[in-house]
């Protein structure tokens, strides 16, 4: 075990006013309990969950409620004890509408005992017990995306895994979740890393920690020092978006991730420190992901914490445990400042993804624009992708999807540095989204036609 | 629970939440700032009249963008000082002797044909000022080449009624009577007019942007410090420049020196540092800003020496511009992690 | 004056030469084409829509003539043109009726609830991207126009943040809506008058929550109309619907609607 500075900095990014320091310093605190919850079956990536219970029928903490639905979704289990009131269409923090589950939580959640999992033994699970229990656990990635972690888990039979690469960058601003749970829960972490190398056969760790949480480091220094095998802590330099998968493997082995392609393809997987507590919960404990830690922060609430919160609690709740609203909030982000999501009302519910609730007013917010493009290439020099933003916004607005595609839109990946820097105040990420979209739903299509074709 | 009602609603914008801050005026004004220096010389050396040349050109590209916008019923765009800064450069290129109401039509132009048409800002494919100094230099080309006011002009010993620029002085006087010289008189010859001090420190003749070297160099260097532009395109046209007049002059000390007369005088500077960097006409890449500095530097040599013009840094320009297009479309940038 | 007798038969031998070959390559390098082609061409409207589906007017009538298009694409030429393409064709005329676009949404800014400021790009499809919309109700127009920047006819306007179909200059060439991301534009007969300007078909409560003039299903249409057996509407859900098969014609029902979202189409007219 050993610390390494890393060595490999990617083409661009830029420095967002990070605002750490608001909640850097509060332990986790769990939220008491709220009277209701609403899981949705959309935690994640992929298909939704298929939902099995009843709206009268009672639950117990732990208990399965969403069925995995397809290969790449993840279950859903009660994050309380308590009574099925509803199952109503919701809107979730990323604006869709999904099917969730409203449980009217029980006063004495003693009552009723949870369901748990049978505890696993690590060392002497087999390899298989292990990743079925990842998957049972209803574990998915807790960085953003949430991609489900059974399937990262399970690499395709020709593709060995050398590098687990912990995520423990957390380069949105604000966000301190993940600085939290490396500062008190190191031991779990390194926990999850002896499950997950069981699983991926051993693989070379690099736990990636951006330099600006030396505490995290020095907690995770202790915590792996006696550990075995090529385990190394790389301290990445503070940049935005040093957290994207294929830039962090960059830093952290000096691997290139091919356009289009998966880590794997490069023998890396890469996993977010609070997903590796998890599994390590779900293993030892048996314990499937019900709660997670949200940094709630921001000029426009009194208090900001870090909350470990069950699953399906509203952001009115978490706000109220905050200490409430400051006057003049003017924008609510679900996640941090620069791939976060603006919700319209406190209605919705966290996820197994809410990393971050941020509450901003008029001094920490700007307008966008839709002012022409001057070319100042700003955007091309903070494209940690290499693309051209500018060529692609104009070519999307122009409605020319086929243009962006050959500017390779479809390699961006959504980190918004490129708005971030644009002195025109243009909305350059939401227009490579656009584009994406469209060509999606156009390669959807082709494919849906050549599926019918096939048929006939 | 009910949603926010009207006056307390949050806002709902798609990410990123946060922002350098940076804006489209703030550029404008950096570059207004960085050109300062320049003009205060020019106003040192040429009086009250640079400062009626660079107010009327200003005035005129202001009020023709106000009136175009109005025309256009389109929003109000004064306030991004591109305008402001199109007058100043347009100024810093007109010779300190044009007529006042020349200038104004010169603005006029920049602004109202090479700007507004195309739809204002981010659109126009040629550097207005430039294209308004192309415009100006063929409608009015006796008051456009007219040089007065010059402590150079009595150290070189020319006729005293017109006076040229030195690089004028470099292509009619010492081409002919040069080629006569012996290298080392014409090394004696270039000292004696001290020819590098003069354009380094301002002192001779030419626009009201091209006096002063220093200056601009001055500029440049807050500009950089700003990152507002990259050295790219100065250091790829100026070192282009050098280059070819080195090899142009027989690649000796005495070339040497006239590389540096070449690079430093006829406004090659005010060109390579604020008027070739313009955004909107050049590419936008590294390696297009490279290939278009190379092309500008090229083009001005041509015309310097092989041309009919003294000069030629406007033309190498206005004509890379129309190659911006064609250079991005080959000069994109390679995807992270593509072979 | 030689020289101008000189440059005058260069010219006109460079003429006839150039004449010569173009009435060579005009005889060797004629394209056959199907002289129907151009008939059905010049019989389609030649507003190049787009809304058979083909590029343009000249794209479908090559289409029909080589027959793997049907007569009666056409909307906005209506039964007069395609009857005179099935008789150049020399095949039956399809009967067409005059169908237009109809907004399904009749919440202005003062009836329905708008969830936040939305500051984003001026498009239907970004703004329903952004947090789902900011329109409380997830069904509703969002007004921000992407059907009236389609239209070929410039039928369709935004007021009161609200999109508005002018019935006269409609040709039903649906490209709105296809291009609305909310799909609540339908191309309905005409002829209709009497229209459910709603398309939520949630539950009543959900309804009255985001907007003033919400379809709850309350079925009060149906019974002022004759009742379920006179057939004038159909409901999904907690929605209504106009059953275009055979519409209501009785101007009552648009002031007996509790919600006042049944329209007649007058009330859309004016202004234009």
């Amino acid at each position: 075990m050993k610390t390494v500075k890393s060595a490999f900095k990617f083409h661009g990014g830029v420095h967002p006013q990070y605002n750490k320091e608001l909640a850097r310093d509060k332990a986790i605190e769990p939220i008491p309990l709220p009277k209701t919850l609403a899981i949705s079956m959309s935690q994640h990536l992929g298909a939704p969950a298929k939902c099995i219970v009843k709206p009268g029928e009672h639950v117990a903490k732990g208990q399965l409620i969403g069925e995995r639905n397809g290969f790449i979704s993840v279950p859903v289990h009660a994050s309380a004890a308590g009574t099925v009131k509803a199952i109503e269409s919701r809107q979730g923090p990323a604006g869709s509408w999904a099917d969730a589950v409203i449980i009217e939580t029980d006063a004495n959640q003693a009552e009723t005992p949870p369901v748990l999992l049978a505890p696993l033994d690590w060392k002497t699970a087999t390899k298989d017990e292990l990743l079925a229990r990842v998957n049972d656990a209803g574990i998915c990635g807790m960085g953003g995306a949430g991609f489900p972690t059974s399937v990262k888990l399970s690499p395709p039979p020709d593709k060995h895994c050398e590098y687990l690469v912990l995520n423990g960058a957390e380069c949105e601003p604000y966000l301190t979740a993940d600085f939290r749970v490396m500062l008190e829960h190191a031991d779990k972490i390194r926990i999850g890393v002896e499950i997950m190398r069981k699983i991926l056969n051993g693989p070379a760790v690099r736990i990636a920690v951006e330099a600006n949480k030396p505490e995290a480091i020095t907690a995770l220094e202790k915590a792996f020092a006696d550990i075995d095998g090529n385990v190394e802590i790389v301290v990445l330099p503070v940049l935005y978006p040093q957290g994207s998968e294929k830039h962090q493997i960059y830093a952290a082995t000096k691997r290139l991730v091919p356009p289009g392609a998966l880590p794997i393809a490069v023998g890396c997987v890469v996993e977010n420190v609070g997903t590796v507590a998890a599994i390590a919960d779900a293993v030892t404990n048996g314990a499937p992901l019900v709660s997670r830690v949200t940094t709630v922060s921001g000029d426009g609430i009194v208090e900001p914490k870090n909350v470990l919160a069950p699953i399906g609690t509203s952001y009115a709740d978490l706000a109220a445990f905050c200490g409430g609203e400051h006057e003049g909030v003017r924008k609510v982000i679900s996640g941090g400042t620069m791939m976060g999501f603006n919700v319209p009302h406190l209605a919705i519910a966290t996820t197994k993804t809410t990393s971050g609730l941020l509450f901003l007013t008029e001094k920490n917010i700007f307008q966008y624009s839709s002012e022409p493009c001057i070319n100042c290439g700003r955007c091309l020099r903070a494209c940690p992708m290499q693309l051209n933003p500018a060529g692609i916004s104009r070519a999307v607005e122009a409605d020319d999807i086929a243009t962006a595609e050959h500017l390779g839109v479809m390699n961006c990946i959504e980190c918004g540095a490129c708005s971030f820097g644009c002195p025109a105040y243009r909305s350059i990420t939401h227009l490579c989204r656009r584009a994406k979209n469209s060509i999606r739903a156009r390669m959807a299509a082709e494919k849906a036609k050549a599926a019918a074709a096939k048929k006939v | 629970m009910l949603p926010k009602q009207t006056g307390e609603r949050y806002i709902l914008s798609s990410s990123p939440h946060a922002h350098a801050k940076s804006s489209v005026s703030g550029i404008m004004l950096d570059v207004i700032i960085a050109l300062l220096p320049a003009f205060a010389c020019s106003v040192w050396f040429f009086g009250v009249k640079a400062l009626l040349v660079a107010g009327t050109c200003i005035a005129s590209c202001i009020v023709t963008e106000a009136l175009s916008r109005i025309a256009m019923k389109r929003e109000n765009t004064i306030g991004d000082l591109s305008a402001v800064l199109t007058g100043l450069l347009l100024a810093l290129n007109l010779p300190p002797d044009i007529p006042l109401w020349m200038a104004a039509v010169g603005g006029v132009f920049a602004i109202g044909v090479c700007k507004q048409v195309f739809g204002g800002l981010g659109y126009n494919p040629f550097n207005p000022a430039l294209a308004a100094r192309a415009f100006m230099l063929v409608s009015f080309s006796e008051a456009m080449t007219r040089w007065s006011s010059s402590t150079w002009k009595a150290a070189a010993g020319v006729d005293a009624v017109t006076t040229a620029t030195p690089l004028q002085y470099l292509k009619t006087f010492a081409t002919a009577a040069w080629e006569k010289m012996p290298d080392a008189d014409r090394v004696l010859d270039l000292s004696n007019v001290s020819f590098l001090k003069a354009t380094f420190l301002g002192n001779v003749n030419g626009c009201l942007g091209e006096v002063c070297s220093l200056a601009l160099l001055a500029g440049a260097a807050y500009l950089l410090f700003r990152r507002v532009i990259t050295w790219h395109i100065p250091a790829a046209f100026l070192g282009t420049v050098a280059i070819y007049a080195f090899f142009n002059y027989g690649m000796n000390v005495n070339a040497l020196k006239l590389a540096e007369v070449h690079v430093l005088s006829g406004g090659a500077i005010l060109g390579a540092c604020f008027m070739a960097t313009d955004y909107v006409t050049s590419p936008i890449t590294a390696k297009g800003k490279l290939i278009f500095g190379c092309g500008c530097g090229l083009l001005t040599m041509l015309i310097r020496t092989q041309g009919s013009f003294p000069e030629g840094v406007s033309f190498a320009i206005l004509i890379m511009n129309a190659f911006t297009p064609l250079i991005s479309r080959f000069t994109q940038p390679k995807t992270f992690g593509a072979k | 004056m030689t020289a101008i007798l000189t440059a005058i038969a260069v010219i006109a031998a460079v003429g006839a030469i150039a004449a010569l070959a173009l009435a060579i390559a005009d005889k060797y390098l004629a394209v056959q084409e199907d002289p129907r082609i151009g008939l059905v061409t010049a019989a389609l409207p030649g507003a190049n829509c787009g809304g058979c589906g083909f590029a343009g007017c000249g794209d479908y009538a090559r289409a029909l003539v080589e027959g793997t298009a049907a007569p009666g694409a056409c909307a906005p030429g209506g039964e007069a043109v395609n009857a005179e393409i099935a008789n150049i064709l020399g095949v039956a005329a399809a009967a067409t009726e005059r169908r237009v676009a109809l907004v399904k949404c009749c919440g202005t800014r003062a009836e329905a609830v708008r969830v936040g400021d939305y500051n984003g790009i001026c498009d239907c499809a970004s703004a329903a991207a952004t947090a789902g919309g900011d329109k409380g109700c997830r069904f509703g127009c969002l007004g921000y126009g992407a059907c009236a920047n389609v239209c070929p006819k410039h039928a369709i306007r935004i007021e009161d943040g609200l999109a508005i179909v002018d019935k006269r200059l409609c040709i039903g060439c649906g490209k709105c809506v296809a291009v609305c991301p909310r799909r609540l534009i339908e191309l309905v007969p005409a002829k209709a008058t009497i229209h459910v300007l709603c398309n939520n078909p949630v539950r009543g409560p959900e309804v009255t929550k985001v907007c003033g003039v919400g379809c709850i299903g309350c079925h009060l249409c149906e019974k002022n109309s004759g009742g379920k057996e006179a057939g004038h509407f159909t409901f999904n859900g907690f929605l209504a619907k106009v059953n275009y098969e055979n519409p209501p014609t009785d101007a009552v029902l648009v002031d007996k609607c509790p919600r006042k979202c049944i329209r007649e189409d007058a009330h859309f007219e004016t202004g234009h």
